[in-house]
């Protein structure tokens, strides 16, 4: 293997084994803030799909769904049909915008507690506490020898792990089926291949991801942390080591023993024992840092116990770092928050967040497309009109039947009938029964008299018949042979 | 080498590679020691896929691999499958008559449908996609006006023994003399029966020569097309008093016609393809636009060797 021994005489390792992390628990507003968090994601996501929402006998009862299989997505009184994946997009170009805000902002927030790396990573670290103990006890264990009690309790441990792996494993697929049925599916073996794929899939990258790699995906995998670093600038929140305030560091009896020679860093380790990625925040702000804010709840607890003033380690801009740097005081949080950057994001997102809740408010359900069949162009009839064959695509998407009128205008003297139909019947307008939820294909003649324009544009329009008369309509050409044809 | 300049970056710790362009240095960060192990699970996968499945190619193929998977496999299965999902629906339109098509709107589609794809394959050659037919050669299958009869048993009795086949005897067939060429009437004759006909479909005002022609198409040609032109489908005799004309309405057109006549001619399908794909095929061409509702009266009124 090559290596830079080669090039230098050095001896570099290549590969690195990862360095354990065992964050020790700690108590505080983040840390409750983060619980809080985890337990309002972790709801959301394994309890959303168990939520009923009553859609009449027409459409499914699943609150959230996705439907794959018959290409409807559901959200409560929400339906999206395949041509209304804008929605889909929208909210995806929200939730980038939002990503965009909340880092301009806040900085690594998404990070720190909502991602779901993060929030799985924590979970894991308390099942870690729960087994092992705390951080001392988890070093001691795994530093220690295979005996019957390390056995028992990784064993135990990884059960767990397991456990909660296939548990949301098996939540994901919930909201692309009803989640009754497929779990009584799923348990008797009936449901299909791809689930029991994807719970496996799942599994697995939820016990090796949240089990085992944890940091290593926030550092060495995911994108997020670099492109974060570019959105942020000099007035987003970061979690600041006040080096300025604490250094040089010295226990509390050097301090004592030198008043005025140290700073307010009493070099207790204690941001570095909670850490759930294991850096020191006070070497500055790295990669490795995603701001999950553990470390000033630490570091609070340690000056209070000192009495010494809190927020030695804090969310602080770059800007308010170098303003206390100097002597000064940083602006209020408020001014930080309220900028223009941050409002031209937040006014885009309301935006198109606005905007599509007004064209959700607008948009009919009943929608039709018309193709002009291409061959024949026009077929010649033995009475000497001539006939132009069309098919409807007509889209009822409400969750009941309906009964919808189809009528031609601008055409003089057209008559229109459908292949159930004759043109011995044939009249100015049909009426037709569209089954609730589905696309109706109709093919539709219509014959007109032979004198008039080659092409000639005219109007195919539908509208209901049962109270909701909003319908839709389009214009499509008429096509006759042309003189000599 | 001697531009290497090896050193300790302060602000992450880790040592240089030793490279330096325009001031840009890289760090020698060590890769993750689980990185390695994902390389090396690659490579164990490559070596189970190149043992499992078809890989290493060879001069006229390649290995085979264990598991004796081939697309060629994939595609039979495919086909198999899809064969086995459509065999009820092949089934019931063979077990159905095919009068009793339109009364069962499922199988009716279903027969349209697959008749779209076997016309596509053996019968838009000649009568073009979506049975719009050519000018002056293939009659247009979607319009409202047939030769030998437009609803489904006729269809498909016509697609079965198709048109003038010599050598089958269940052949449709009529001979439309060739009156120019043969001699039967001279050219001023023809003429005044083409007027005669132009009258009867309305292109020209009643004339001189188109009463002469009234006597001449009574004694020629009544006997096929009727007495007043209406047309005789026992012997695909065409209307002549409506505004389709599938050798052209003019007088030239209708010169040459009389003078020497095509007699057109289709092949037969019976042999060719099975009763199914051509009942579904004569559902498809029904359903063109030009279909027609009545039962033709298969006892009675049918030809002389029981044609519908």
């Amino acid at each position: 293997m090559a290596s830079p021994e080669d090039l230098s005489g050095q001896s570099a390792p290549l590969y690195e084994a990862r360095k354990g992390v065992y964050p020790k628990a700690v108590n505080g507003p983040f840390r409750r803030f983060k619980w809080a968090i985890m337990a309002v994601t972790l709801v959301i996501y394994y309890g959303t799909p168990w939520i009923r929402w009553d859609r009449g006998p027409y459409a499914p009862d699943q609150a959230v769904l996705v439907d794959l299989a018959n290409r409807r997505f559901y959200m409560f009184q929400i339906e999206i049909w395949p041509h209304e994946f804008y929605y889909v997009a929208g909210l995806l170009i929200m939730a980038g915008i939002g990503l965009f805000l909340v880092t301009s902002a806040v900085g690594r927030a998404w990070c720190g507690y909502a991602c779901p790396q993060t929030v799985w990573t924590d979970l894991f670290q308390h099942v870690d506490r729960l087994i092992d103990g705390d951080r001392n006890a988890q070093v001691r264990l795994a530093n220690g020898p295979w005996t019957a009690e390390k056995l028992a309790k990784r064993v135990i441990k990884y059960g767990i792990y397991l456990a909660i792996a296939f548990w949301t494993g098996g939540a994901w697929i919930m909201y692309f089926a009803d989640a009754p049925t497929l779990t009584a599916d799923f348990w008797t073996g009936q449901a299909a291949l791809v689930a029991y794929g994807t719970v496996a899939v799942l599994t697995a990258t939820t016990f090796i991801l949240g089990g085992f790699m944890r940091e290593q995906v926030c550092v060495y995998m995911c994108p997020w942390p670099r492109i974060q670093t570019a959105m942020m600038d000099e007035k987003s929140l970061l979690v600041t080591y006040k080096d300025w305030r604490g250094e040089p560091r010295g226990s509390v009896k050097k301090a004592q023993a030198h008043p005025g020679g140290f700073g307010d860093c009493i070099d207790c380790n204690q941001c570095v024992a909670v850490c759930p990625t294991g850096i020191d925040i006070r070497e500055g702000p790295q990669i490795g840092c995603i701001t999950c804010a553990l470390c000033i709840d630490a570091c609070d607890r340690a000056m209070a116990q000192v009495g010494r003033p809190r927020g030695l380690i804090d969310y602080c801009t770059l800007d308010d770092a170098a303003t206390e740097k100097a002597g000064g005081t940083g602006q209020p949080i408020r001014k930080t928050l309220l900028r223009p950057r941050t409002l031209i994001y937040f006014g885009v997102w309301t935006a198109i967040g606005a905007a599509m809740l007004f064209s959700l408010g607008q948009r009919t359900r009943l929608d039709l497309a018309v193709q002009h069949e291409r061959s024949p162009l026009f077929v010649q009839l033995s009475d000497g009109h001539i006939r132009n064959n069309y098919t409807l695509k007509l889209r009822n998407m409400e969750t009941r039947p309906r009964r919808v009128a189809v009528s031609v205008s601008g055409l003089p003297g057209a008559v229109l009938w459908t292949d159930a139909g004759s043109r011995e019947k044939a009249g100015q307008r049909i009426e037709l029964a569209l089954p609730a939820d589905s696309v109706t294909s109709v093919k539709l003649f219509v014959a007109a008299p032979a004198i008039g324009p080659a092409r000639q544009d005219f109007t195919i329009g539908t509208r209901g018949l049962d109270g909701d008369p909003r319908g839709d309509s389009d214009i499509i050409q008429f096509d006759r042979p042309e003189a000599g044809q | 080498m001697a531009d290497l300049k090896q050193r300790i970056d302060e602000a992450t710790g880790t040592s240089t590679v030793g490279h330096e362009w325009d001031g840009i240095e890289e760090l020698d960060t060590p890769m993750p020691r689980w990185w390695l192990w994902t390389f090396y699970a690659t490579i164990v996968w490559g070596l189970a896929y190149v043992i499992l499945y078809p890989a290493w190619p060879m001069v006229d193929s390649a290995t085979r691999g264990v598991l004796g998977w081939s697309s060629r496999g994939d595609l039979a299965k495919e086909m198999a499958a899809d064969a086995k999902r459509r065999a009820p629906t092949v089934n019931a339109i063979a077990a159905t008559a095919i009068t009793d098509l339109p009364a069962k709107p499922e199988l009716m589609q279903a027969a349209v449908q697959g008749g779209g794809a076997a016309f596509r394959v053996h019968c838009v050659q000649c009568h073009g996609a979506g049975g719009a037919g050519v000018k002056k050669l293939y009659p247009s299958l979607t319009d409202d006006d047939w030769l030998w009869g437009g609803d489904l048993a006729t269809i498909e009795y016509t697609v079965t023994h198709g048109i003038r086949n010599p050598d089958h005897k269940a052949t449709r067939t009529s001979l439309m003399p060739a009156f120019g060429r043969d001699g039967i009437l001279d050219a001023a004759q023809i003429g005044d029966v083409v007027s005669f006909v132009r009258t009867i479909s309305r292109q020209e005002k009643v004339s001189a020569s188109s009463s002469r022609g009234a006597t001449l198409f009574a004694d020629n040609c009544a006997v096929c097309h009727g007495a007043g032109g209406e047309g005789g489908r026992q012997v695909g005799a065409p209307k002549l008093t409506d505004a389709i004309w599938l050798y052209g309405g003019d007088r030239d057109s209708l010169t040459a016609t009389i003078t020497q006549p095509r007699n057109g001619v289709m092949p037969r399908w019976g042999g060719r393809l099975d009763p199914v794909t051509i009942k579904m095929l004569s559902a498809y061409v029904y359903s063109l636009g030009g279909g027609e509702k009545g039962l033709a009266p298969v006892a009675e009124g049918a030809g002389a060797d029981g044609q519908p």
